[in-house]
């Protein structure tokens, strides 16, 4: 047991690291550094611009999308040299954001289904940051069950007409490509009747409106289709595989391997040690101690089950499921540690300024936050259906929709 | 990165878990439960000719001269099978108080004894009512004999030697401690058993009657020496519980997939799947941290600490989850004697108070974070 790289992994570290050293944009280091939920901002510049020309920089010497092969303008990288990667780029890491949903999930969709031909021409650049991918699956009515979406498209000659709705779409107003999935046939079963294609964002008929969240801000959109004319060249797998396709995006989703997880635990620490209570340090507070330590020890475990995962893949074998209670341990504990911060407040932890009382209103702004935490990526619950199901050997939920036609579905609950 | 068990290592981890479920299985660990036996004998010999017993005792010593990561695999497969035997005490406690403290003489008489399967020790730490603290030690020494009481001692009533820790000075400091080695079948001691929430590991009250002792450590040193003992006790047991935790999680994963209710396999429905899944999240991540703890313990890192509390945190929590919802997804049937789901929850609860509470840890934690962040 050692924490040590293979010599491999140290040559390629050392690469990496010097490359970066003599690369990376340092002007925005500090910004980048401060903890953030959420969105990155930087204070004077457009993120967009800013990671655009990292991108680009990255993947004129190959560091782009590294573990995709080089005819595709990856590296043809290994799991693990993906991970140390990711370690090493460090805190800009976060100026890939705008990317992370194309690499992640619509390159790997068109890299599995895309002919040849779309995909030498558009997997460079999505790779060198020249052009953004966004995901068209959520709709208001088809969360969980995404597979109870209601958009249409229609066959029209060599076209399909699309009508309808999305929602959720990070990055739809700065993306160039986006990845549709609509329901091709109402009168199959829900799963049957998808198909997969790819657009142009800047098509006639595709609207994109920014969604004002619970917490204020504005992160995500809706995007609207009508009568959008789409080339059924830019289908992905045949008329009534959608369902498939979308598997093999899903399964893509951004390995949080390497990824830490924010879970405020180093911000909750901090904060305790420095705030002063009726009878001294809050951090000397028994209470506070019995919280903090159990906070403590959930995000340490979350660190150790990722270095598990890492020496898995350096030993070139798959990782085990562990990695799979992430997202669910993290979203849990950033509400708890928020509403907890703000307890210890008192009557002042109802102010969400920029007092120095608050700490800024950093907690304020996490709770605010953090339901989004338990919901995006998947639900607190399609997690835990998720462990149960494909760790546990659990059986999967009776369905009793499973072979009705869609359109015999009810649509309301009451 | 090789943050994971050798294959050499797991291969004893396969190799203990057969031999433990050949001769421990539930059964087995029902005469002990029943009061038929105070621990099973066989399944001690057992283990000290399998060199379990002294896997992590160096070979001069009578030893395998394996470690301290050899020793966490056989942990987790103890726990696993809820040995009723005196493991946690002889091995993790009398046997490594002995190798951090012990004189070469004393290292000479006692390991090899443990080793083979003669001796069986323990230690007398605590004195009722609290928590590891110089404060709570009175029983005193002097001029070579101990006079007070012990209480609770785990498998005080079957132990053959103790490593007692006694009061030397009245300074208020942690160097009024000194730790003492006795022979519990010499004259001076009196051993009563007591009941417990766990019948498958004793606890005793030992009284202390100018009873002879021979110094284990330097005058003073006891309670540094505690802590270290506590530290690596604390990583050990970390990996009984995991072992525990993950085989309440398959017990409770197993009845659901059996039982069925409302026409349908109880395991498909929500309510059961989400408690197992947040059995399955605990159990994660105590191993997770009990792996750090163990790496920390192997290599005698300067992080054992605070990697040892939060081993010892994140292993108690998710054994008590465990055991409590495998209790919870058998419905009435897991609460009849006649099923194991007790033994687990006994056992969970019994060895979440053994080295002190689930509090005391935490405290020791956020100091020991404390003290990281200032260095």
């Amino acid at each position: 047991m050692n924490f040590d790289d293979t010599p491999q992994e140290a040559a390629f570290r050392e690469t990496a690291r010097k490359w970066i050293a003599a690369n990376a944009p340092r002007e925005f280091e500090q910004e980048l550094s401060k903890s953030s939920l959420g969105r990155i901002r930087l204070a004077k510049h457009d993120m967009v611009e800013v990671g655009k020309t990292w991108q680009k920089k990255k993947f004129e010497d190959n560091w782009a999308c590294l573990h995709w092969p080089r005819d595709y303008g990856g590296r043809g990288a290994t799991p693990i040299e993906r991970v140390i990667w990711q370690q090493e780029e460090g805190v800009y890491g976060k100026l890939t954001q705008p990317f992370q949903i194309g690499e992640g999930m619509c390159g790997p969709t068109v890299m599995a289904w895309g002919s040849e031909d779309a995909k030498r021409r558009y997997l460079p650049k999505l790779a060198s940051g020249e052009e953004i991918w966004c995901q068209l699956f959520s709709e208001p009515s088809a969360g969980s069950d995404v597979a109870g979406l209601r958009t249409r498209a229609e066959k029209q000659g060599d076209n399909w007409i699309v009508n309808g709705q999305k929602i959720w779409t990070s990055g739809a107003h700065y993306s160039d490509y986006g990845l549709l999935i609509a329901r091709t046939d109402p009168n199959v079963p829900k799963h049957k009747g998808l198909t997969m294609f790819f657009l142009e964002m800047k098509s006639p008929g595709v609207e994109v409106r920014p969604i004002k969240q619970a917490n204020g801000m504005q992160e995500f959109n809706e995007v609207y289709f009508t009568d959008v004319v789409i080339p059924d060249s830019q289908r992905l797998g045949a008329v009534g595989e959608g369902w498939s396709v979308s598997l093999t995006t899903l399964m893509n989703e951004r390995m949080s391997i390497g990824a830490r997880l924010a879970t405020g635990v180093p911000e909750m620490f901090e904060f305790c040690s420095n705030l002063m209570l009726e009878d001294g340090l809050a951090i000397d507070d028994p209470a506070v101690r019995s919280k903090l330590a159990s906070w403590a020890v959930k995000s340490s475990g979350l660190k150790y089950t990722s270095y598990r995962a890492i020496s898995a893949l350096s030993k070139g074998e798959r990782p085990g499921p562990e990695n799979s209670i992430g997202k669910l341990v993290s979203g849990m504990m950033l509400q708890d540690i928020a509403t907890y911060a703000m307890d210890l407040q008192g009557a002042a932890g109802v102010l969400t300024g920029s007092d120095e009382e608050t700490v800024q209103g950093q907690f304020q702004q996490m709770l605010l936050s953090s339901p989004s935490m338990r919901i995006a990526g998947g639900t607190d619950e399609i997690l835990r259906n998720i462990i149960a199901e494909r760790v546990l050997g659990l059986p999967g939920d009776i369905r009793v929709d499973k072979d009705v036609p869609y359109n015999k579905i009810p649509t309301k609950g009451r | 990165m090789n943050f994971d068990f050798s294959d050499d290592q797991k291969q004893l981890r396969d190799q203990a878990r057969k031999f433990l479920a050949e001769k421990c299985s539930p059964k087995a660990v029902r005469v002990v439960l029943d009061g038929k036996a105070p621990y099973d004998k066989e399944l001690w010999k057992g283990l000290a000719e399998m060199g379990f017993l002294g896997v992590a005792i160096p070979e001069e010593f009578g030893g395998a001269g394996a470690g301290h990561l050899e020793l966490c695999v056989i942990a987790e497969e103890m726990g696993r099978a809820n040995a009723p035997v005196p493991f946690s005490s002889t091995v993790y406690l009398a046997a490594e108080a002995l190798l951090i403290a012990g004189s070469d003489a004393q290292k000479k008489k006692w390991l090899p004894a443990i080793a083979s399967g003669e001796a069986i020790g323990t230690l007398a730490l605590f004195e009722g009512k609290g928590n590891p603290s110089p404060k709570n030690v009175k029983l005193t020494a002097a001029n070579g004999a101990l006079n007070g009481v012990k209480k609770p001692v785990a498998d005080g009533a079957i132990a053959d030697f103790a490593v007692v820790a006694a009061r030397t000075g009245s300074s208020g400091r942690d160097s009024d401690i000194s730790l003492f080695l006795v022979d519990l079948k010499a004259a001076g001691t009196e051993v009563k058993s007591l009941t417990n929430l766990d019948p498958t590991r004793g606890q005793a009250e030992i009284t202390f009657k100018d009873c002879k002792a021979e110094p284990l450590g330097g005058a003073g040193e006891g309670w540094s020496i505690l802590t270290e003992v506590l530290d690596r006790a604390a990583v050990l047991c970390a990996f009984e519980q995991v072992g525990g935790a993950d085989r309440a999680l398959e017990m409770g994963r197993d009845y659901a997939l059996d039982r069925i209710a409302f026409g349908r396999q109880i395991g498909s429905f929500q309510a059961i799947k989400h408690m197992l899944a947040d059995m399955y999240v605990s159990a994660t991540l105590a191993r997770s941290n009990s792996y750090y703890g163990a790496w920390a313990l192997s290599t005698n890192a300067a992080e054992l600490p605070e990697a040892a509390a939060a081993a010892r945190i994140s292993a108690t929590q998710a054994f008590q989850h465990c055991a409590k919802n495998n209790i919870q997804v058998h419905g009435g049937m897991g609460f009849t004697w006649e099923f194991d789901c007790h033994m687990y929850y006994r056992r969970a609860n019994a060895m979440a108070l053994g080295l002190g509470s689930l509090t005391y840890w935490e405290d020791q934690l956020i100091d020991r974070m404390r003290k990281k962040n200032a260095a």
